[in-house]
């Protein structure tokens, strides 16, 4: 592996866990469990019981969510 | 949902029913094949296990035995680390092995219940950093801070051992309790195993304590800002930055959390900046130069407004900002701190640790040192985060040892630098910042006759050591900034700006300190009010059911009103108290924490009692009993306390007995009015520790029945959720052992058909 190579992996790896942690890949996580679920494919388009949510759906119905159930912080 | 009817054929009771290999490959590790690694020890695991004790016992030799003049601050980083290390591996295993008994055959929540939304099984690496952000906020920078007024070393040995006999006990065993019942809350669980009375004292408890928490952390932001036009504006803008990420993620790019973090920290930075150029200005100077009273009145509207505003305009974006800022910023910490290895001088045990006259917080170390530091040691509030929504993102049962044990170990090690900022700062400087404007006069020649007056050896503060350092870090004064974060942000200052920038950054870097423990703690306020307000809400529904519909707006806007009014009332009561407000009602805040661990931890001590292992009771009734004694005292010594500066009722009835006999002033008081006050807190202050022992005396009470029930039955009850088949495997820890990675190969070299996808709905 050349260093740059290594860099960019280093870097791609950095970028997967900050997504992860601030919480940016919940959509892609919706979409493949909506699609192992219902047997559909990512398009949503199948036997879905739920149609799959657009993006700007999900991320609507997320904060929505957290509207109703609310969660503290640590001090 | 019919979760589990989708996923396995077998449910059943029994988890000797549980497959290991259930279709292709095996969902877990064979126990046997667990146990003999474990037991396997080559000699490079002994060179490198011997090598961390070596290096922990040469740090504590150093930071205990040793006696120089100064202490090398890199000592309490190893202490810790090394510490934390052997904890782990073999005080957590113990637990994990005698108690825990995860079985990665079954199936947890995240995959029986997968919705996609709330219960998704989440990389173990990436939880860990999701559970940390949740968990550690302003607590581990401020408790310690104040501590450090009895000397480093009961700090930091009550940081370090507390961390891993108590606080991460507390962590990791709610946390792996409650993701055996579903991810159910706190709440539910004491009700469950403490019955009726238990559980309704647990919840009036909760709701208490969380008042009491928001109300100090407000009370440490206000402290912050006043009189301070730089910080007001750039903490000020973070509102705006906020609205604005809000409707980005909203209208314009939907999930784009990460590049929406940078665009807002970009942002805060230049309102960091901007604020020092403002607050040069006559406009500045005019407008944004707030007198306490303003500021806390300004959170108590700002908190209101929050909470009723919909979470993604405010909270959701003040979340990713916060979360990006903490991780970035205790990793700049970490690294600044073991590059500069600042020199600390001040001495191991100081003289207010046994006469309990120290001007920062009163009483002697017992039990006061344990309550001043919750947060880092032992924080029952974590209970509430471990019992939320953690639990229902956890892929494999073995994983909650590294994400609830190792997560408070690492919230405990930003408990350890934060002490190490806060000592690296001259002593006399230190005092003057947080003694109460009662003791200095909120004047430079005031703190410096106070300081002075305290006869510390080393300690001799001149007035231009304090107008210097106000001068560097960009603030009119800094004398009686109490409240633990002005401290600590003049010693992050202090450390960061020998690595980047010299003296002319330290006002940046200080604004930059104040800015990042504010944003963690008006999103904690604003959380905690909807936290609380739906709780209060479920309360009223019994009696008016229209309250139960938390989408009635009126019941809502009402239910908020009066959890902020809670909260305000308390704030103001601080901020107008003529004997300090931090060091009168900063210990409520330990002790209402501690009680909550105590709560927590009799849930666990009732849950483990009714699975019949009473030979590793001790494992929780250890850190039950120390919470409880230090908790119990602390309070009774607030409540009984014969010497007016500790005990509530003592004070109360000093200044009534001065007011009856004509007096205009007394102490620290100097008119009527300010007596009034006095007595008026201080009777609130008592009613309050009362209300808080008696919940816990309760709670712990009905735990100890059901313990002593479980233990005449025989009990092997469970409240456990029925055991299902697991389908999927990820590995335990951070780094993969050599049989998981033998398993994991085995994972990913199946083919795509045949991996089992998480099915649930």
């Amino acid at each position: 592996m050349t260093l740059l190579a290594g860099v960019r992996k280093g870097a791609r790896s950095v970028a997967w866990y900050l997504k992860g942690v601030l919480g940016e890949d919940a959509y892609a996580k919706y979409v493949a469990h909506h699609a192992a679920a219902c047997g559909t494919d990512a398009a949503g388009v199948g036997r879905a019981p739920h149609p799959l949510m657009t993006e700007r759906e999900f991320w609507r119905d997320q904060t929505d969510r957290q509207d109703k159930n609310p969660q503290g912080r640590c001090c | 949902m019919g979760a589990a009817s989708s996923t396995t054929e077998g449910t059943t009771e029994s988890p000797t029913a549980l497959k290991r290999i259930p279709r292709d490959l095996a969902v877990a590790l064979n126990p046997e094949e667990l146990a003999a690694h474990d037991r396997q020890w080559t000699p490079l695991k002994i060179a490198i296990w011997s090598a961390i004790s070596l290096l922990g016992g040469l740090s504590w030799v150093m930071l205990a035995v040793v006696r120089g003049e100064t202490v090398n601050a890199i000592w309490f980083v190893f202490a810790a680390i090394c510490t934390y290390l052997i904890g782990y591996r073999f005080y957590s295993k113990f637990i994990e092995k005698h108690i825990v008994r995860p079985d990665d055959r079954r199936a947890t929540p995240a995959e029986y219940k997968a919705d996609g939304k709330d219960f998704a099984a989440t990389d173990r690496r990436v939880l860990f950093g999701h559970h940390f952000a949740a968990i550690a906020g302003a607590g581990p920078l401020v408790g310690p801070v104040l501590a450090a007024q009895m000397g480093y070393l009961p700090g930091t040995i009550w940081i370090i051992v507390g961390v891993v006999l108590a606080g991460a006990v507390q962590d990791y065993l709610i946390l792996h309790f409650s993701m055996r019942r579903g991810g159910r809350s706190l709440g539910q669980m004491a009700r469950d195993e403490l019955g009726v009375i238990g559980g309704t004292a647990a919840l009036i408890a909760t709701l208490v304590i969380m008042v009491i928490i928001v109300a100090i952390l407000a009370l440490v932001v206000t402290n912050a800002l006043a009189e301070s036009p730089w910080g007001v504006f750039s903490v000020g803008m973070t509102i705006p930055i906020a609205l604005f990420m809000g409707c980005y993620l909203r209208f314009f790019r939907p999930g784009k959390i990460t590049e929406i973090s940078i665009i807002g920290f970009v942002l805060l930075i230049a309102a960091i900046v901007g604020g020092g150029m403002v607050a040069g200005t006559d406009w500045g100077q005019t407008y944004l130069l707030l007198d306490k009273v303003t500021i806390a009145w300004g959170i108590i509207i700002y908190g209101f407004i929050a909470a009723i505003l919909p979470v993604w305009l405010l909270l959701a974006p003040r979340d990713y900002l916060s979360t990006f800022m903490k991780i970035g910023t205790i990793g700049m910490l970490a690294v600044a701190i073991v590059i500069i290895r600042p020199e600390i001088s001040v001495p191991a045990v100081s003289e207010f640790a046994t006469s309990g006259t120290g001007p920062v917080i009163a009483g002697t170390l017992f039990p006061f040192l344990f309550v001043t530091i919750a947060c880092g040691a032992l924080s029952g509030f974590h209970a509430l985060i471990a019992s939320g929504t953690t639990p229902k993102l956890i892929e494999k049962e073995r994983q909650t040892r590294f994400i609830g044990y190792g997560g408070m170990l690492m919230e405990s090690l930003v408990a350890i630098m934060a002490l190490v900022a806060a000592l690296s700062i001259d002593r006399g400087i230190y005092f003057a910042m947080n003694a109460s404007p009662a003791l200095t006069g909120g004047t430079v020649q005031g703190a410096v006759a106070f300081v002075n007056s305290l006869g510390l050896t080393g300690v001799n503060l001149t007035p231009s050591m304090l107008t210097e350092m106000a001068t560097n870090v960009g603030e009119e004064s800094i004398v009686s900034r109490t409240g633990g974060a002005p401290t600590l942000a003049v010693g992050l200052s202090h450390i960061m700006q020998q690595l980047v920038g010299g003296t002319s950054m330290m006002s940046f870097w200080y604004h930059f300190a104040i800015m990042f423990e504010a944003l963690f703690i008006l999103t904690a306020v604003d959380a905690g009010t909807r936290v609380a307000r739906f709780m209060l809400q479920d309360s009223l529904g019994n009696f008016f059911p229209k309250f139960k519909n938390t989408s009635w707006r009126p019941g809502a806007w009402a239910a908020t009103a009066i959890m902020v009014a809670a909260w305000g009332a308390v704030l103001l009561m601080g901020v107008t108290d003529p004997l300090g407000g931090i060091n009168t009602l900063f210990p409520l805040f330990g002790i209402a924490n501690q009680l909550l661990a105590a709560i927590a931890l009799a849930v666990c001590m009732a849950i483990v009692a009714k699975r019949g292992l009473f030979k590793y009771l001790w494992v929780v009734a250890l850190p039950l009993g120390f919470a409880a004694v230090v908790t119990i005292s602390a309070s009774f010594l607030k409540i009984f306390g014969a010497t007016p500066g500790i005990g509530y009722f003592a004070q109360n009835r000093a200044f009534s007995e001065a007011l009856a006999a004509g007096e205009t002033s007394f102490g620290t008081a100097p008119s009527v009015e300010a007596m009034e006050a006095v007595v008026r807190n201080t009777m609130v202050q008592g009613v309050l520790s009362i209300i808080f022992v008696v919940l816990a005396i309760i709670v712990i009470l009905t735990a100890i029945q059901a313990t002593v029930r479980a233990y005449r039955n025989h009990s092997s009850a469970t409240s456990e959720d029925d055991a299902v088949q697991s389908q999927i495997y990820a590995p335990a820890g951070f780094i993969m052992t050599a049989p998981e990675k033998v398993l994991q190969a085995e994972w990913d070299a199946l083919p795509l058909h045949k991996k089992i996808k998480i099915k649930g709905h």
